[in-house]
């Protein structure tokens, strides 16, 4: 029995309870079968009249037998991700309370048959992911998903490293391309020069699991109406021992935390979480794919270190500069925190955050401790 | 469908440090005994707080890769996995007997059977011994030799010392080395001075902590005088005091510890068939990685 054969024998055994998937509907009614595409509505079909109808339609018997039979997993978080991957509509399940909010328009079975030929393209943060027919001469409904960063998506295959081991992209996602940890897997930071190639579903999910950790899970969620949002409070008035601090962080500093770790630049989550429920912080939350639904480890961590620094009192020093390296003071503060230093070229004098602009400075304003020079003023 | 969960200090600082999480994870992953295994941290992704809903799995067996009952596994654990009707009298312990506590996960609705943490089950002592068979490449080492089993102390808290304390006895009931001590970092019997607790010429130093990093791999050597400077490395063995210095580094990084994992889970009521017996042939003594002794500028153990 060919595969075709038995896909059409399983939807069968399936139609006497009723099939209604993906714009296929089938019914046992009284007088024989009704089956119903968005082309073709046929009514009091016996068993050999439904068999050459639907032979009619390979194309919704096939993707029956993909989504129901193989990917299955109603309701799951991995099955609307790998139909989020083909542009399916997401609302295959009818009954959620909640009708999920597409984040583009779902094409129809006949329509993503065609596209999934050539390939279907999708990015999630930093990843591009290609979903395609396994075979394409006589597409039969397996896909298979390649995986790879967004910057390679023009390259060709031979010249990145392939993997198909979805554990392989925890190292993959361990440093940046210059060798540094990223404790954070959502900082888009992520290196270039990789493929999976050839996975199954499962594996594609658990891939994306790998490089951004619960982000289809929160997705999911999200798309139910049913993200958990803890938002600055709740979360600091949650931390114990080291951290049990961090709820005293002014609240103004909670937007300049945010602003300084949570934006676009520096995270594809978009931060969903406030300072607290009806009091918004004013920095954009961003417009990643997944959301961000509470405060990271790495956040919170920095939020001990600003907590601490923010029980400082303000003080009014008094020290010479030059309206010029005022302006250098500027430029060096923006560079390291748009992390442009290694851009700096090295005769670059112009640029106030060049090396040997910097060694100047300190040269001529460093006491002999290595401080800035200045005095306290006091108090007036 | 059953899942487990390998709950893991992880750090911001040091990529070194979930290693041996991810190794333990795989090999659990090989047997094939759960449908889902997850590896989750306290300082990396997926944390604590996310990872039950990225599972489809209806029970899952959460297993601490810590050292000892305490503040991570008493409070942090069970709090930030919202099981809201944890408390420590549930393990009903003294320090060294928590063995399981079934729960709920209050965003999911799934079952939660939050086991002790690996450092205190009996198949710990196994994986010491293991450890000290691999860094002397020895699988009978023991006559002729003394061990010390090496922890943190008091610091955090008094459970850490019960820990070692336990292994200790229970390796010394073996009655297979000549000699075993329970050595500390930061209260007597102190590290600094091993030679001095041991008559035998070898000497088998075995940490038990989960991760090699800043205590494992700078402290205790250079403690210990296995080296002027942990960035020069030391050798296997070191000559000190005229004994030779077996130094073993983290029991964690030792392949036995998926081991300790599956028995945590099964004492909990996971259903695992031979997963075992496969693990503990697969994991046999020689099969480890090698300790160490290579310097690793910067593997701070991080926060
Ligand atoms: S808290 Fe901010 S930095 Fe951390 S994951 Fe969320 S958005 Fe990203």
């Amino acid at each position: 029995m060919s595969e075709s054969t038995s896909d059409l024998e399983a939807l069968l055994a399936a139609a006497d309870d009723g099939v209604a998937f993906d714009g296929l509907r089938l019914e046992h009614e009284g007088d024989g079968y009704a089956l119903e595409t968005p082309d073709i509505e046929r009514t009091g079909l016996d068993e050999g009249a439904l068999r050459d109808a639907l032979e009619t339609v390979p194309a919704y018997v096939s993707n029956w037998q993909y989504w129901q039979r193989e990917i299955r997993g109603d309701g799951t978080a991995r099955r609307a991700f790998l139909r989020r991957c083909e542009r399916a509509p997401l609302a295959d399940d009818e009954s959620a309370d909640h009708q999920p909010v597409a984040d583009d328009v779902a094409l129809s079975v006949p329509e993503r048959y065609d596209a999934l030929a050539n390939g279907i393209d999708r990015e999630w943060g930093q990843l591009c992911i290609t979903v395609r027919f396994v075979d394409v001469e006589n597409p039969d409904g397996e896909r298979v998903y390649d995986l790879w960063h967004v910057d390679d998506a023009g390259n060709d295959l031979a010249d990145l490293e392939v993997y198909d081991d979805p554990r392989d992209a925890r190292a993959l996602a361990t440093e940046d391309e210059d060798g540094r940890y990223r404790p954070l897997k959502t900082a888009p930071t992520l290196r270039s020069g990789w493929a999976f190639t050839g996975l199954s579903g499962q594996e594609l999910v658990d891939a994306v699991e790998f490089f951004y950790p619960a982000t289809v899970a929160n997705w999911h969620r999200e798309l139910h109406g049913e993200l958990d949002v803890d938002h600055w409070l709740e979360t600091a008035e949650r931390q114990t021992g080291i951290y049990d601090v961090i709820d005293e962080l002014p609240r103004e500093a909670v937007d300049w935390m945010a602003e300084a770790c949570c934006v676009d630049s520096q995270c594809l989550r978009r931060r969903e979480w406030q300072y607290e429920e009806g009091d918004d912080l004013e920095v954009d939350g961003g417009d990643g794919a997944f959301p961000c639904r509470e405060p990271c480890s790495l956040v919170v961590a920095a939020a001990r270190k600003w907590t601490v620094l923010e029980s400082e009192e303000e003080r009014t020093y008094e020290l010479e500069l030059t309206t010029s390296e005022l302006n250098q003071l500027t430029d060096l503060i923006d560079a390291v925190a748009e992390g442009r230093t290694d851009e700096v070229r090295e005769a670059d004098v112009y640029d106030g955050a060049n090396r040997y602009r910097a060694r100047y400075l300190r040269a001529k304003r460093f006491d002999e401790d290595g401080n800035l020079e200045a005095t306290e003023r006091d108090g007036e | 469908m059953q899942a487990l969960v390998i709950a893991a200090h992880g750090s911001h600082l040091n990529p070194d440090a979930s290693d041996p999480t991810y190794a333990h994870a795989d090999t659990v992953r090989e047997t094939g005994a759960f449908d889902e295994v997850r590896e989750a941290f306290w300082k990396e992704e997926p944390h604590f707080r996310e990872v039950i809903r990225t599972l489809e799995s209806d029970e899952v067996f959460v297993v601490p890769l810590f050292i000892s009952e305490g503040y991570f596994t008493e409070q942090v654990i069970p709090r930030e996995l919202r099981l809201e009707e944890w408390d420590p009298e549930k393990w009903d312990s003294d320090g060294t007997d928590a063995s399981q506590a079934t729960l709920e996960a209050t965003d999911v609705g799934k079952t939660i059977h939050y086991c002790g943490p690996v450092g205190t089950h009996d198949a710990m002592t196994d994986v010491i011994v293991q450890r000290a068979e691999s860094v002397t490449e020895d699988p009978n080492v023991g006559e002729g030799v003394g061990l010390a089993v090496v922890g943190h102390g008091t610091e955090r808290n008094e459970n850490s010392a019960k820990a070692v304390e336990y292994h200790t006895e229970r390796i010394r009931e073996q009655d297979r080395f000549d000699e075993v001590e329970a050595l500390f970092m930061d209260e007597e019997p102190e590290v600094d001075d091993v030679t001095e607790f041991f008559e035998s010429e070898d000497v088998v130093v075995v940490p038990l902590f989960i991760a090699d990093g800043y205590h494992t791999q700078e402290d205790i050597p250079e403690d210990m005088g296995l080296t002027e400077d942990y960035r020069l490395g030391w050798n296997v063995p070191a000559d000190v005091d005229g004994h030779r210095i077996w130094y073993a580094g983290a029991v964690g990084t030792e392949d036995l510890m998926a081991d300790v994992i599956l028995e945590r889970a099964a004492d909990a009521g996971a259903d695992l068939g031979d997963a075992i017996e496969r693990v503990r042939a697969a994991t046999a003594a020689g099969t480890g990685d090698e300790p160490r002794s290579e310097p690793e500028p910067g593997a701070g153990a991080g926060d």
